[in-house]
């Protein structure tokens, strides 16, 4: 299948020379600055008000620069950095496990199967600790030793415990601490906050991203906004699933329209599945709930041993009962990475073992800790967890073993950036999830609140001076520029062609279409043929979707079918961009796992003499392929090697 | 199973809205409740009507987006959870349910069940924050904070925002979400430099937006889907009484030369 | 973050709650005294009815109680004026009401009607201050009966059988005869007004409505003058509670003891 153009190894991450150590010390001190006094001369946009999108905000405005920023939310404290539950990485090294820089740098790579940039990571792990003292700085009420010093855990894939957590809601309590520091520049003028706004275009002047056309979401009304750079930090796209841990609102929009000016899309294809979700419970469903990593510290997972066996869990023996981790990976056991556990759950249901009404479904047994410590004990751990599945599944997991099934969670993939996160658009930076950085193809537990506040707080600041140094003497970006006149009426036409289409099905009705493709084809394995059909299916649906979706109700007027419809149109481009990119690499490794490219022991099996690229895609038109793009992965401070967890 | 709704329609913010009655027929006891809303919505763009806008996000309670006044209780019966966590076991066969929106001066409405919540952010940036720009502040372990304290701020910081306090209080007063904010961060050494400067902007900002006052009546410790105690509002009664005649504002000063 | 002048201080939602609830407690304070005063009233007799009347002429001259009064007229305005500040503010608060609403499941009966509570109470507190208060300090027809001033009584008929007799200055004279200083018969008043089975009703049922309304004030007082916390919060909700039975409920066993026993 070469239906596309590659082009080899083009994509320069511009990384600074010198020692790994010190790449990120000797870039800062020598990047441009812009003056106090210039910085108010700046506009910078900043979409997106999760971890990473309102700590740049704040940061910059702290600075002196004017930023807009803005969120489809109601508030920009809805963002949905806030569901994170389980915690944020930092190589502080405050239990004396001989944690450090380095050590976390090369977890992470590790972790994410040799996929990702060196330098960047390197940076990630170096300012991880910065983001901890920050966010203490601000009230965050992490977890506390007796002594009053903050706590630590551990998480999967990782021998030490750097994992700052606040109770089983971290997220919130980081994306409220950025919030705070949003809301404090915000009242002090240095953010003008738009809210219920949905960016709908990038606008580009002379190659450069200038501004962007956005869509009031109360009265329909769509703006102009310019500004001297634009930030997108929108998240990631796992509800191209249609099924996942996303929010609702969590879309792919801002990226996919800076996609489609010429902004490179990253190896798309790299999706985190987590192992640890509940169960899909039947048709209705609209999200997959996830139960933290950190239950599978003491929980056991398990499958009968007996194909379809069909009695309650409590009742089977325990000679009957396969431990299938343990079994395959003794060494790590039930903390295997997420990549691999998700896998090894598929691997038993699909071979018949599976439990529940659906069979899609492994146990997770607190049995054993139950009897170690008592029921009050597990209580005191992770008696929200398992008040939250009782919740959800009217069964009480201290009684009988909790269901779990693996679902859509993370997105590695993302905007293609520089070091300096800038895109291949000159004046567009993509930061967070929304970006492909750091995690390369699997992200580990607890590091995706650490990329996010590192790129906001830490990096972008920084890196965004040594691009507007040549802006200081622009002025404003005039919105009457012919560029801002034509995006927005091609905004608008896209939008009246959505509620002029009297078709006869529901948006949703497409997303789950779309979802049950792309988990089929696209999701925890993928094979060469699957992937084919997948595109051709896509391609289908599309056609489809835009002859007969159903949006009623008008333009002008908060219309939430309309904004699902211009949401889902760009989950469908994206799913068969997948897709694509899924079938370019013809190697497993991390989340993406081809059938065709295993060991005999049924593990990811990477090819990394022809694989260890980035693959940017370049946009060529909805049903076309795109073209391939390569950033060469070189690893001058480690070795690649293959991943064990046995 | 099946049921009867009585759902609160409004066009717009100047709309009269009114309560119009929909059945939904064959609901299962595991659909979320607004699960069971999506499937009214389908059914009705399937047959041409315009679906109820209601707002929601994460769907797992901690977004604070989802804000529905069902059968008279703000995220419907059952404790502890937003409307997202209510699962539909928990209405009986043919049931009448009624679904409106939060109702309060400071919440305008915007459209059927969705209101305008942004009051709340108003409030916070009038003063729900620490004034630390970013940077190189102290190590993090530099200030050792008392684990009873932590725990405490912590409680008070679970707070998701979803207005289901102003929702149930008999005089739609936003005391609890205030209070619960002044808390955590009074609570904290870093909070106490402008602990009385914060006190003061945000109680003055929650009386600008035009919620009521607070008259003890605990229904929004009831309510709250993260349990929040009015112990907070203890703690900010006594803070402010303590700011108000203690605050004198900072003299401006002349800068050096 | 804007500056704080006392002026706002005074119209912000939470001073209010402050005046609210200082008053509200310094009434209670002022139950306690009420009560303790009232009981005397089970004493029968002369002596009862000497020595209810030699504390009511306490009441009324001695200067610090004197004082205290005025304090408590005060506080009965205030707590008005600013119930009905804060009621009228909080109807604004929310200006279209629910369609279906169940405040009974998060709230209990003495919380939510505070306001029509306490109304009740100042119609009580008019027709107790008329029936009693404005006769004793305005009724030029009071009866009367001698004041003993620390000597041996002179009269041991009841005050009825001064009738006749004309003030004086401060004495009584009685067909030509000085009787001695003499002081008003509140007791007579009271006796008289409970036997009358409605006024008797009336007074029982306002001291429920009195119940109800310290059933939720008493704690809540606590509450807005910040003075809430997990160790100490439990004991004052459980003596608000005991209070709101217990006083009022000897209140009433006052005018019932009275239209039941004494004749």
């Amino acid at each position: 299948m070469s239906e596309y153009r590659k082009e080899t190894s083009e994509l320069d991450a511009r990384a600074p020379e010198g020692p790994l150590a010190e790449k990120w010390t000797h870039h800062k001190d020598h990047v441009r600055l812009v003056s106090p006094g210039n910085k108010r001369r700046i506009d910078i946009i900043v979409v997106g008000t999760g971890l990473a999108g309102a700590s740049a905000a704040a940061s910059l405005a702290e600075m002196g620069y004017n930023v807009k920023a803005f969120c489809f939310q109601d508030s920009p404290r809805r963002a949905h950095s806030i569901a994170a539950q389980g915690g944020i990485n930092a190589a502080k090294n405050y239990q004396n496990d001989g944690d450090s820089t380095f050590r976390l740098f090369y977890d992470t790579i590790k972790g994410g199967d040799y996929r990702s940039r060196e330098a960047n990571v390197y940076r990630l792990a170096e300012v991880s600790t910065h983001i901890i003292d920050q966010c203490v700085a601000q009230g965050v009420p992490f977890a506390r030793d007796y002594g009053g010093l903050l706590d630590n855990r551990s998480f999967g894939g990782v021998q030490v415990s750097r994992t700052f957590y606040a109770r089983g809601q971290t997220g919130q309590q980081l994306l409220l601490g950025a919030y705070s520091a949003l809301s404090k520049m915000i009242g002090k003028g240095g953010v003008k906050m738009y809210n219920r706004h949905e960016m709908l275009d990038l606008v580009k002047v002379d190659g450069k991203a200038r501004g962007i056309i956005a869509r009031n979401l109360i009265t329909g009304e769509i703006e102009r906004h310019s500004a001297h750079a634009v930030i997108l930090a929108t998240g990631g796209y796992g509800n191209v699933f249609f099924l996942s841990t996303n929010a609702m609102g969590s879309n792919v929009t801002a990226n996919w329209k800076a996609h489609k000016k010429g902004a490179y899309f990253a190896n798309p294809c790299f999706t985190q599945i987590h192992p640890t979700c509940i169960p899909v419970s039947g048709d209705h469903q609209s999200k997959l709930t996830l139960m933290s990593e950190s239950l599978r510290n003491d929980g056991r997972i398990w499958v009968p041993k007996q194909k379809g066996d069909t009695r309650k869990p409590n009742l089977i023996p325990e000679d009957e009962r396969d431990y299938y981790l343990e079994r395959r990976y003794p060494a790590f056991g039930n903390l295997v990475p997420r990549d691999v556990a998700s896998r090894a759950a598929k691997e038993r249901c699909d071979a018949g073992y599976g439990v529940g009404a659906s069979k899609m479904a492994v146990y997770l047994d607190f049995a054993d800790i139950i009897k170690r410590i008592g029921a009050d004990g597990v209580a005191a751990k992770y008696g929200n967890l398992f008040q939250m599945y009782e919740k959800i599944t009217d069964e009480n997991p201290y009684e009988v073993p909790m269901r779990i099934y693996p679902a859509v969670h993370y997105t590695m993939g993302g905007l293609w950036v520089d070091y300096n996160l800038m895109s291949n658009v000159e004046g567009l930076y993509v930061l967070g999830e929304a970006n492909f950085s750091d995690h390369g193809s699997n992200r580990l537990g607890a590091s995706a609140l650490m990329q996010g506040l590192a790129d906001g707080y830490f990096v972008v600041p920084y890196t965004v001076g040594d691009y507007l140094a040549d802006d200081i003497r622009t002025g404003p970006i005039s919105i009457n520029l012919p560029e801002f006149e034509q995006a927005e009426k091609a905004v608008k036409d896209r939008l009246a062609a959505f509620v002029n289409n009297k078709g006869s099905k529901p948006v949703d009705y497409y997303h789950r279409q779309l979802g049950k493709i792309v988990w089929e084809q696209c999701g925890m394995s993928r094979n060469a043929e699957g992937l084919k059909q997948a595109i051709i299916d896509i391609n289908a649906l599309r056609e489809d979707f835009y002859k007969n979706v159903r949006v009623p109700g008008g333009v002008n007027e908060l219309n939430q079918e309309l904004e699902k419809a211009g949401r889902v149109a760009d989950f469908i481009e994206l799913g068969a961009l997948m897709c694509q990119d899924a079938l370019d690499r013809n190697e497993s490794c991390g989340g993406h796992f081809r059938e065709e490219f295993q060991t005999p022991e049924g593990e990811a099996l990477r090819d990394d003499d022809n694989y260890a690229y980035v693959a940017a895609w370049e946009y060529q038109g909805a049903g076309v392929p795109a073209i391939l793009h390569k950033e060469e992965l070189v690893y001058e401070n480690i070795k690649m090697v293959q991943r064990s967890y046995k | 199973m099946n049921l009867k709704l009585k759902i609160w329609r409004q066009k717009g913010p100047k709309a009269e809205g009114k309560m119009v009655e929909y059945p939904v027929n064959d609901v299962s006891p595991d659909m979320s409740f607004l699960e069971m809303l999506d499937v009214l919505n389908d059914h009705l763009v399937e047959k041409g009507d315009e679906p109820v806008a209601f707002e929601h996000d994460c769907r797992e309670g901690i977004c604070g987006s989802c804000s529905l006044y069902i059968n008279g209780e703000p995220h419907g019966p059952g404790r502890g959870i937003t409307t997202c966590q209510l699962h539909m076991r928990s209405f009986k066969e043919g049931e009448t349910v009624y679904i409106e929106p939060w109702r309060a001066k400071a919440f305008p409405i915007i459209k059927d069940l969705v209101t305008d919540r942004s009051a709340f952010d108003r409030i916070v940036q009038s003063g729900g924050f620490i004034s630390v720009n970013t940077g190189s502040p102290v190590d993090a372990n530099a200030i050792p904070i008392r684990k009873e304290s932590a725990d405490e701020a912590f409680d008070a910081a679970t707070c998701i925002g979803c207005g289901a306090c102003v929702a149930s209080c008999k005089n739609a007063s936003a005391m609890l979400f205030v209070s619960a904010k002044v808390s955590h961060l009074s609570l904290l050494p870093q909070g106490q430099p402008q602990a009385k400067e914060r006190v003061l902007a945000m109680v003055a900002q929650m009386d600008a937006e035009g919620f009521g006052n607070c008259t003890n009546t605990q229904a929004c410790e009831v309510e709250c889907p993260k349990g929040i105690s009015i112990e907070h509002i203890a703690r900010m009664n006594r803070e402010y009484l303590g700011a108000a005649i203690s605050y004198s504002p900072p003299k401006a000063t002349v800068g050096g030369d | 973050m804007s500056t704080q002048s006392t002026n706002s201080f005074f119209l912000s939602s939470l001073s209010k709650k402050y005046f609210m609830a200082a008053t509200g407690l310094f009434l209670i304070v002022f139950l306690i005294g009420h009560i303790a005063g009232n009981l005397q009233l089970f004493m029968s007799g002369y002596e009862g009815r000497l020595q209810f009347n030699e504390y009511a002429v306490f009441m009324t001259t001695f200067i610090p109680v004197k004082i205290l009064s005025y304090i408590t007229y005060f506080c009965i305005v205030f707590h008005v004026v600013d119930g009905v500040a804060l009621t009228i503010q909080n109807r604004k608060a929310r200006p279209q009401k629910y369609a279906y609403s169940r405040p009974d499941k998060n709230t209990n009966f003495s919380a939510r009607n505070m306001m029509v509570l306490g109304s009740l109470i100042l119609i009580f507190l008019g027709v107790h201050m008329y029936a009693f208060w404005a006769q004793y300090h305005w009724n030029d027809q009071m009866p009367i009966m001698l004041h003993t001033d620390g000597v041996s009584p002179l009269l041991k008929e009841t005050s009825a059988a001064i009738k006749g007799g004309q003030v004086v200055g401060t004495d009584v004279v009685l067909n030509g005869e000085v009787l001695g200083p003499v002081m008003k018969d509140l007791y007579q008043i009271v006796m008289e007004a409970y036997q009358v089975w409605w006024v008797t009703l009336f007074y029982v049922i306002s001291m429920v409505v009195l119940a109800f309304h310290l059933w939720h004030g008493f704690a809540s007082g606590f509450q807005s003058l910040g003075l809430n916390h997990p160790r100490y919060m439990p004991v004052i909700v459980i003596a608000g509670r005991v209070f709101s039975i217990v006083v009022p409920a000897l209140f009433a066993a006052i005018p019932i003891y009275i239209f039941l026993f004494v004749k």
